[in-house]
């Protein structure tokens, strides 16, 4: 009895994307996906995905040190703010990111006024919208992964003369290298797939911020074929990031 | 060790944990190893934990050298890492994404050697204790013993004022422990700073360290070298560590009134509250009541036996419980068997009675 609709949801899961690949042109294909349009859009996804990444590290590592190791006061409330843009429809996130860094909001307004500097619809903004989608990915998985580490290790490093910060560089970080890496190949996935905040704070302008998901819903609408291509394609990319999970991260604690 | 240098720690520990108070003073002069022996729970790794600054006291103070790092009176305070020590953790806690020679190098990098420097100290330390071809071997490639002495050369490459073992060889089987706890104790003869030593293991206890501090429920019950501390325990885990039976009660020239009413008569003239001790060995067993010199005799229950070296250890239940020491042959003529009435006796002159209540050393 429970074979049925668990069979049932498997196929839902698997047949869509069966169908992309029955009714991918595959004569076609290689013109297709060297198409400069294609690879535009790909290599903007690529690098903007990559930026996105680096950024959450750089922000979002020593926030999950910040919720992980420290008692600092309205801990459990900050964990709920970061976690907000994981729940929160995307495209709200992109207009929310528009009132405070467009030219009439908060942000933006002094950005413009002061430096001349306009975020919204730049490649910048692209960055920034798969920051803020992703980032709660890394910061919950990093954050996990230092819960998860024994912090005697850290006081080892304290009777040894370390300073807060050599501990958490020299024992403390490689410590936890897997979670960290997980959390980022997790957050890359989500910033290369993003759509909703991307399109709404940095528009459609191919080879500036459109990237390969705004690509595929944009080429839907004039040609089929193309979306499909590109859907194959982020499905590739999907895969890979998928086995490359499986075979690095997911398997390496039981197996080390 | 000149008077002119001051104690390599100088402590008065007080640390409340709920409903426990941790309250200690300490001394090590440099150069001099101390023990800190106690049963599970009795506060001895908190107070090493206190020394190196991973737990913050609830009063009194912390000198290292002359140096106070931790005053609670005042706020004075130094964090761990300013403090002048080397610890050997139970587990050693070596990281385990570092190779040995890395691990030792960590110290001296953090003190501010050079890369080359500390990887020098560290070759240098690793070939001291017999480790110098395993120094790219990472930790879970060591056994037990290796990492135990990688352990012991990272706390030493920093050449601290105050050398801090917290039970340094419970995690290793007996063979490796022998061999491993004579080699330690090289080392700490070696070592020109302090050593404390915390431990469970009498024996560790004894052949490591110049000065036993023994610690009950948070409190030192007696201090003193082995031999003062064998010869005259003050309470019952002292007397068992040391294999003695120890009865406390109310000397009154040669006789003590035992605090369950029992008498005894000893040689020695005492009075006033005091402990009377005996070794396993002077309880002679007889199956009959016997008559003539023993001035301590009694009617026991057979309530255990075991196997104590060549010889067998009769527990005895009845008025005394003690424990009692006989060959294999006098248990087979006694018909000892557990629930077995035997008579004990005791001479007076293999029981010592010594005053209660001022610690010896």
């Amino acid at each position: 009895m429970v074979l049925v609709p668990a069979l049932l949801g498997l196929a839902f899961l698997v047949l869509p994307l069966a169908g992309l690949v029955i009714r991918a042109p595959w004569t076609t294909l290689p013109d297709r996906l060297t198409a400069p349009g294609v690879v535009t859009a790909l290599r903007l996804s690529l690098q903007s995905a990559t930026i996105a990444t680096g950024l959450c590290l750089l922000l979002g590592v020593p926030l999950a040190w910040l919720l992980a190791r420290t008692r600092v006061r309205g801990r459990r409330l900050i964990r709920a703010l970061v976690t907000v843009p994981m729940v929160l429809p995307p495209v709200v996130g992109g207009v929310a990111l528009l009132l405070v860094l467009g030219r009439r909001g908060i942000v933006g307004g002094w950005l413009d006024s002061t430096f001349g500097i306009t975020v919204p619809f730049t490649t910048t903004a692209v960055v920034l919208a798969q920051s803020f989608v992703a980032m709660p990915f890394l910061v919950i998985a990093v954050e996990g992964a230092l819960r998860g580490a024994d912090t005697r290790y850290e006081e080892a490093a304290a009777t040894l003369g370390a300073s807060r910060w050599t501990t958490f560089r020299r024992v403390t970080l490689p410590l936890v290298a897997p979670g960290v890496a997980a959390g980022a190949v997790l957050c890359w996935a989500r910033a290369l797939g993003e759509f909703g905040a991307t399109i709404t704070f940095a528009g459609n302008f191919p080879g500036r911020t459109q990237t390969m998901p705004v690509a595929v819903y944009l080429a839907l609408e004039t040609d089929l074929e193309a979306a499909i291509v590109l859907s194959l394609l982020l499905l590739l990319v999907s895969i890979t990031i998928l086995a490359s999970l499986r075979d690095r991260w997911l398997t390496g604690p039981t197996a080390t | 060790m000149s008077t002119a240098n001051p104690p390599a720690l100088d402590a008065e520990l007080v640390v409340d944990r709920g409903s426990f108070r941790l309250a200690l003073r300490l001394t090590v002069a440099p150069g001099e190893v101390v023990a800190l022996l106690g049963p599970n729970g009795a506060g001895k790794s908190t107070a090493l934990r206190a020394i190196a600054g991973l737990v913050r006291l609830t009063a009194g103070r912390v000198r290292l050298a002359g140096r106070t790092v931790a005053d609670p009176a005042t706020g004075g305070w130094v964090p761990t890492e300013r403090r002048s020590i080397g610890v050997v953790f139970q587990d050693y806690l070596l990281f385990p994404h570092l190779t040995a020679v890395e691990n030792v190098a960590f110290g001296p990098r953090c003190h501010g050697a050079s890369r080359e420097q500390a990887r020098a100290i560290a070759a240098d330390w690793l070939n001291r204790v017999g480790l110098a071809p395993l120094a790219r071997r990472k930790p879970r490639q060591l056994s037990g013993g290796q990492a135990q002495r990688v352990a012991l050369a990272r706390a030493l490459a920093v050449d601290p004022t105050l050398l801090l073992l917290d039970e340094p060889l419970s995690a290793l089987d007996a063979g490796t422990r022998v061999d491993t706890r004579a080699e330690l104790h090289r080392h700490l003869a070696d070592h020109r700073g302090g050593t404390l030593l915390v431990t469970h293991d009498p024996l560790d206890a004894l052949i490591l360290a110049d000065r036993l501090i023994v610690v009950e429920d948070g409190r030192i019950v007696q201090q003193g070298d082995a031999t003062t501390i064998t010869a005259r325990p003050q309470t019952s885990y002292v007397a068992r560590l040391v294999g003695l039976n120890l009865y406390r009660g109310y000397a009154d020239g040669h006789t003590v009134a035992l605090d369950n009413g029992f008498k005894l008569v000893v040689a020695d003239r005492q009075q006033g509250e005091a402990f009377v001790a005996f070794r396993p060995a002077a309880v002679a067993l007889h199956r009959y009541q016997p008559d003539g010199s023993p001035r301590n005799v009694w009617q026991a229950t057979v309530a255990g036996i075991q196997h104590h070296g060549d010889n067998l250890r009769i527990q005895l239940g009845g008025p005394l419980p003690a424990a009692a020491d006989v060959t294999p042959d006098a248990a087979v003529q006694l018909g000892l068997a557990p629930g077995e009435r035997v008579w004990a006796a005791v001479k007076a002159t293999e029981i010592r009675a010594y005053l209660a209540g001022k610690e010896a050393g």
